[in-house]
């Protein structure tokens, strides 16, 4: 066993993945000699040469067009936006060619875009978004978010080995604040629409997904000395999205917070508030909850980053709200 | 001119005037199944640029790739794709390339390696990129052609595409079809460049600015770059002017056309030149002329028949095929 943190599981799927199958390859800017701006693809250039680590010029549109076009022919190209923040340059690439070829042709886009998403690191407004529910609402692509160095492993094998485009939500919050024991030699398959309950409890359910399951758990055991027992559901994939796995938590729990670091209209949080409604209205004891950033820009001041992001003490005061309606 | 003229055999001659009148008369045809109403969607017609699309289209080879954009039929047919496939497409049938789910002309075909395309033109060409890399990293000697209109080049995709190609010496050929109006919109208020081909020198790759209603001389210099660019030296940008001699679809009279200017390229019919060339060198005289239209006009008239026969997709495909399983 190794420890392991959030960031080197991200290049050790990459290796892996690089080293199983000759048609993968990365593409993006500064990721080869410099390691890309995180460091994650560090060391690769080295092993696999500048074709398959291939540093591009500063172009997000081409960057995604041409993992698109190199995946029509059978290639397996992991993409990599330097911030999940220019991903709004190459937005019609995802939507209106990754999203649609498959429908419109039958013709398989295999590729994953990497998307370093979130806040808490004084990023301001251009570094720190959280887009996923963009790319959600648009069909045709599939939507990861992994909260632990496990799973983002085993999330990113299970990516590239996806016939279809996915966007890879990697939260750079957790990149080196999060580690744990992974054994090198084991293979890490984590399925893609397989959600994770992480913390058992029967009063509240807290359903969430990427930096915020940590947020979370910090609750979960500041409310635990109150007597509110939270279960944690960790969603890691939004699409597909284990609605089972949702239902099953508002039934063992009958009251539910929904977490995103993302801005709360038209967040993920309203399309599972949604699902609960329409498929177990009858089990809920109190009204559904959302904790989500400000419908605002993040700023860029810690202390008015920290009054616009969703932490442990605004999702245990929505629980509190919830547990005793 | 003679020099390409005495380069290309009159089998070759006879071969691109065939299939230019074959997209002329399917134009005809589709735009006759609009007007009665069986064409539910849009109809763009490449009147007076067959030229350029069925020029360019026949200097590929089976292997390559071809991503052309709306005006393109003499791209398609040049490059192998049947009369009644574009009518299944046209007409929404159940047997159509994309199964009802895709409109007129944007036939992706992956038999022929034909990419079509989407509506957003300019946003084919990273796509387009994307393959002549992914082709050369499965070591294949493959070229992709790719269209654009003289409005489409304006769009950024544009930019980020023929950059990276040239950064990558991409296998990849980029014709510009100037027909000289992009909808409504005039040249001069699109771009205020000499020629468009000039902008090849900031890329630093080779830029041409052909004659696009003399095929001959579109066929010579498509060909050369794509040998070019099949032989590693890179890609190529070719502009060929033209002029569009109806509406920008079906549906538009093409009222703000100079007429003196559409009077000037009447003249310049691409078809009616080469037919001319071809009765002056005895390489075909008025019989065979007839006879060509004729066989064209049967074949036609077949797939119609076909066409109209065939059955209209189920509603209910609307949900399936989103993604690849």
């Amino acid at each position: 066993m190794v420890e392991t943190t959030y960031l080197q599981a991200i290049t050790d799927a990459m290796r892996e993945e690089l080293q199983r199958d000759s048609r993968v390859f990365l593409l993006g800017e500064d990721i080869g000699i410099y390691g890309g701006a995180f460091k994650v693809t560090k060391g690769l250039i080295e092993e696999f040469g500048e074709e398959r680590v291939m540093d591009t010029p500063i172009s997000e549109a081409a960057i995604i067009g041409v993992a698109v076009g190199a995946a029509l022919t059978g290639m397996r190209p992991i993409a990599e936006m330097q911030f999940a923040d220019f991903i709004t340059s190459g937005f019609s690439q995802l939507v209106t060619n990754a999203a649609t070829l498959h429908y419109r042709y039958g013709t398989a886009v295999p590729m994953v875009v990497r998307a370093p998403s979130g806040g808490g690191i004084h990023g301001g407004a251009f570094h720190s978004k959280n887009p996923e529910a963009w790319f959600v609402h648009q069909p045709g692509l599939k939507v990861v978010a992994p909260a632990t160095a496990r799973d983002a492993k085993g999330l990113l094998k299970s990516a590239v080995r996806d016939d279809n485009p996915v966007l890879f939500f990697e939260n750079k919050f957790l990149y080196r604040r999060i580690k744990e024991e992974i054994d090198p030699a084991a293979e890490i398959l984590v399925p893609l629409g397989v959600a994770n309950t992480v913390r058992r409890g029967d009063t509240v359910a807290i359903i969430t997904y990427g930096a915020m399951v940590h947020a979370s758990l910090e609750a979960a055991t500041e409310l635990a000395a109150e007597g509110i027992e939270s279960e944690i559901l960790d969603l890691r994939s939004l699409q597909p999205l284990d609605v089972d796995a949702i239902l099953q938590a508002v039934a063992r729990t009958n009251r539910v917070v929904i977490v995103h670091e993302a801005n709360l209209t038209c967040g993920m949080g309203g399309e599972i508030a949604a699902l609960i409604s329409e498929h177990a209205f009858e089990l809920l004891d109190a009204p559904i909850k959302r904790v989500a950033g400000l419908d605002t820009p993040t700023p860029y001041a810690p202390v008015m980053e920290e009054y616009w992001r969703p932490n442990a003490e605004k999702i245990a005061q929505a629980a509190r709200e919830v547990a005793r309606f | 001119m003679c020099a390409i003229n005495a380069d290309i055999s009159p089998e070759l001659k006879v071969k691109l005037y065939t299939i230019m009148l074959k997209t002329r008369r399917t134009e005809e045809r589709i735009i006759a199944l609009y007007r009665q109403g069986r064409i539910v969607g849009g109809v763009y017609a490449g009147r007076g640029v067959e030229g350029t699309t069925v020029g360019a289209g026949l200097a590929l080879e089976a292997q390559d790739w071809l991503f052309p954009i709306h005006r393109d039929l003499g791209a398609h047919l040049a490059k192998g794709q049947s009369v009644l496939n574009i009518l299944l497409q046209y007409l929404g049938r159940g047997t159509s390339l994309s199964r009802g789910k895709d409109s007129g002309i944007h036939c992706s075909d992956p038999r022929l390696n034909i990419v079509g395309n989407v509506s957003h033109l300019g946003h084919m060409i990273p796509v387009a990129v994307g393959t002549a890399i992914g082709m050369r990293m499965q070591g294949h000697a493959i070229v992709t052609l790719n269209f654009i209109g003289e409005g489409g080049s304006n769009i950024g995709d544009f930019h980020e595409g023929l950059n990276f190609a040239a950064v990558q010496k991409a296998p990849f050929v980029l014709v510009i079809e100037n027909n000289q109006y992009a909808y409504s919109t005039p040249t001069h208020k699109g771009f205020s460049a000499r020629h468009l081909s000039d902008r090849a020198d900031g890329y630093g790759i080779p830029g041409h600015h052909i004659d696009g209603t003399d095929a001959l001389q579109v066929y010579a210099t498509v060909k050369e770059a794509i040998e070019r660019a099949r032989a590693g030296a890179g890609p190529s940008l070719i502009e060929c002017l033209s002029f569009r001699m109806v509406g920008h679809s079906a549906h538009d009279d093409a009222f703000y056309v100079d007429k003196k200017q559409m009077k000037a390229y009447e003249k310049k019919d691409p078809i009616a030149r080469l037919e001319h060339l071809l009765l002056k060198e005895g390489v075909l005289d008025a019989p065979a002329l007839a006879a060509i239209d004729g066989a064209i006009a049967q074949e036609i008239e077949e797939a119609t028949r076909t066409a109209l026969e065939s059955p209209l997709p189920e509603a209910d495909w609307a949900a399936e095929g989103l993604y690849a399983e």
